[in-house]
């Protein structure tokens, strides 16, 4: 009985909150997170966007967010229970909820969907990325002029696309200062596990790397870095605080801008389903300021931000595939298809690409 | 050498936030409670040590506040499984679920904010000696009580007359309470103790192992160490042997990695499962002691005829 009457408070409650909910006739933008917004990492920087919006727009939105969402079946429901409560706009950010955006974006044709790193769109249904690529090749070039044993650390997620791109474009940044440059790289197949991260750091610590990398979202490894008196970098978002002596820079993730001018085509009526994919150039991907490092070695990368910023692309020929077979011809510049599929090392990677 | 060191330094690491956490749900278990809360107690200890530890600046206050916030959260489960005789099972998993969600709510503030460090031990003369220096007297002190706590739970459950009284409740809640012992108060303790270890094995993960505070920061820690304990067969010295196991070959599997062993890195990141699994299936393998280890009211309710 007591449970049951709780159960009808919670219910009345939840409908008077939707009641005021639809009575003020605010745009409402919503969100999707794999993460939760605590990780201080990716999803932590989706939801700074989504703050961004909120400042931005002001009365004039509503917004709301759903965070630990599993990239599986799960999503669907996550994206469907948006769409019917009366969302107008759901931004989906991560590679996963991409089948599932795109079967629920077909059930609510006046909807406006938009899918990060992505490739497949609709109707309504509008895919947005950023050029983390970019900044990974400075990265490569840095860990190249620090390390002394000539080895770097990179720990890594899943072999996805966006995660292979980085470790090669990172080598290729390596390579054009140190041709002989080596990365050990360790799978902890986990977008978020602290201790696996730290473990992972540990490892390659262990086994004569020096600078540490990471396409995962905890800021472990750099906090192991900082014990143990070496280098690293840090991931989407600024680590400073956690390495003060360990942080070389860290590739931050703004989406703050591109939410704001999405969510006001919404409000105007103009938005129609794109396919961006910003840079440092557009500011979505920014660099921490780079520290711990000699003057040089600054001067080296800000150089190479600046010519990202007019425009190079790292992935710019001649490169060759692992194997040795040429991919791209001198001058060559990649398209950006093969970029968001690419499933294959360049030259002078050690490892063996999970299949 | 120093490789070496290194590398055991790091399994005992990764192996005593789930040795603590393990050795506590052995004990509730056997008293024939079945927490499927651990990784939600274990959360609320990783907040908690951080946040007190984050505001007072000292790890130590951290410390207790782990081990308390993980006791205090553990008697809402005794309260609702042990006074109401609700489900343990659908209890155990709501105290997971919220254990979750409300110390990403608690830990908001404290997101992105650098905490304190328990230091590690550090003797004079002691810590010095190559090798066994650091091995000996060089790590966490956490460390420490996990193996201390885990010699001292196989002296209570099997040298002592109140070990004994525990065990046979576990084994028979009607018979034990007919003979005219406190069977609820028993649990009562045994909850609350695996709580205590629960939010100890947290503060270790949030001051020792990565000392800052992220949401599901225990990533799915709790479940290992519930699965520890059923393989184990309930024997602490088991416990240990199977935690010590699957940190040794979840940090030898990095290390496989790190040195270029071409095999798949989906396999290698599954085998501390499978190889924990074996060992402790084989060291298990005798029928008769297995069914003597297994709490035979594990699980089930038990309501006092007055």
């Amino acid at each position: 009985m007591k449970k049951l009457l709780i159960a009808l408070v919670a219910t009345a409650a939840a409908l008077s909150l939707a009641a005021t909910a639809e009575a003020q006739e605010k745009l409402k933008a919503c969100w999707v997170y794999t993460g939760p917004i605590g990780d201080f990492g990716y999803s932590y920087q989706h939801d700074q966007g989504r703050l961004d919006v909120e400042k931005a727009l002001g009365d004039k939105v509503e917004t709301a967010y759903l965070e630990n969402v599993s990239e599986g079946p799960d999503a669907d429901r996550a994206f469907e229970r948006l769409a019917r409560e009366g969302c107008k706009i759901i931004f989906g950010t991560s590679f996963g909820f991409m089948d599932p955006e795109v079967k629920v974006a077909k059930k609510f044709p006046d909807v406006m969907f938009e899918h990060a790193t992505g490739y497949k769109t609709a109707e309504n249904l509008g895919i947005y990325n950023a050029r983390f690529y970019e900044g990974r090749y400075i990265l490569g070039q840095i860990a190249a002029k620090q390390s002394k044993s000539g080895v770097a650390g990179y720990i890594v997620s899943f072999p996805i696309p966006e995660v292979v791109m980085g470790i090669n474009s990172f080598m290729l940044g390596a390579q054009s200062i140190k041709p002989d440059f080596k990365a050990k790289i360790v799978w902890v197949n986990s977008w978020f596990d602290p201790g696996k991260e730290a473990d992972a750091a540990k490892a390659l610590f262990d086994q004569g790397a020096d600078i540490i990398v990471q396409h995962t979202d905890s800021t472990a490894p750099l906090q192991v870095a900082e014990e143990r008196g070496l280098q690293g970098f840090g991931q989407s978002s600024d680590m400073i605080k956690f390495a003060p002596k360990a942080q070389l820079t860290s590739i931050v993730d703004d989406w703050g801008p591109y939410y704001i001018g999405r969510v006001k085509a919404a409000l105007d009526g103009t938005w129609k389903p794109g396919n961006v994919w910003l840079g440092i150039k557009d500011g979505a991907v920014k660099m921490a300021p780079y520290t711990n490092m000699p003057d040089d070695v600054k001067a080296m990368a800000e150089a190479t931000e600046k010519k990202i910023i007019d425009g190079w692309n790292p992935f710019t020929g001649p490169i060759a595939k692992q194997d040795g077979t040429p991919w791209l011809k001198d001058g060559e510049v990649a398209d950006d298809a093969t970029l968001l599929g690419m499933n294959f090392y360049v030259k002078g990677v050690d490892d063996k690409l999970p299949q | 050498m120093d490789i070496t060191v290194n590398i055991l330094l790091t399994i005992a690491t990764a192996a005593t936030p789930l040795l603590i956490a393990a050795i506590g749900e052995l004990v509730v278990e056997r008293s024939g409670v079945l927490n499927l809360g651990v990784e939600g107690m274990m959360i609320m200890g990783a907040v908690g040590g951080f946040g007190a530890g984050y505001l007072t600046g000292s790890p130590w206050i951290g410390l207790l506040a782990a081990i308390a916030l993980g006791a205090v959260f553990s008697l809402l489960f005794a309260v609702m499984t042990l006074s109401l005789a609700t489900n343990q099972v659908a209890t155990g998993l709501s105290l997971t679920l919220l254990g979750l969600g409300l110390s990403g709510m608690m830990g908001t503030s404290f997101v992105g904010q650098p905490g304190a460090r328990l230091p590690n031990l550090d003797i004079p003369g002691l810590t010095a000696i190559p090798v066994i220096g650091r091995l000996l007297f060089g790590q966490d002190p956490i460390f420490y009580i996990s193996i201390a706590l885990t010699a001292a739970v196989m002296w209570f459950l099997f040298k002592t007359r109140t070990g004994l009284t525990l065990r046979s409740i576990g084994d028979s809640h009607t018979s034990a309470h007919a003979l005219g012992i406190q069977v609820i108060r028993y649990r009562y303790l045994a909850v609350i103790f695996g709580g205590a270890c629960a939010g100890l094995a947290g503060g270790h993960l949030s001051l020792v192992y990565t000392p800052q505070w992220v949401e599901n920061m225990t990533a799915g820690r709790g479940w290992i160490a519930l699965a520890l304990v059923v393989f184990a067969s309930w024997r602490p010295w088991r416990v240990l042997a199977g935690a010590y196991i699957f940190g040794a070959v979840w940090i030898g599997q990095l290390h496989a990695q790190a040195f270029g062993i071409p095999v798949p890195s989906q396999l290698l990141s599954s085998l501390p499962y499978l190889a924990t699994i074996v060992v402790l299936v084989l060291i298990s393998r005798n029928k008769r002691l297995t069914m003597m280890n297994t709490p035979a009211s594990l699980g089930q309710p038990f309501v006092p005829d007055r």
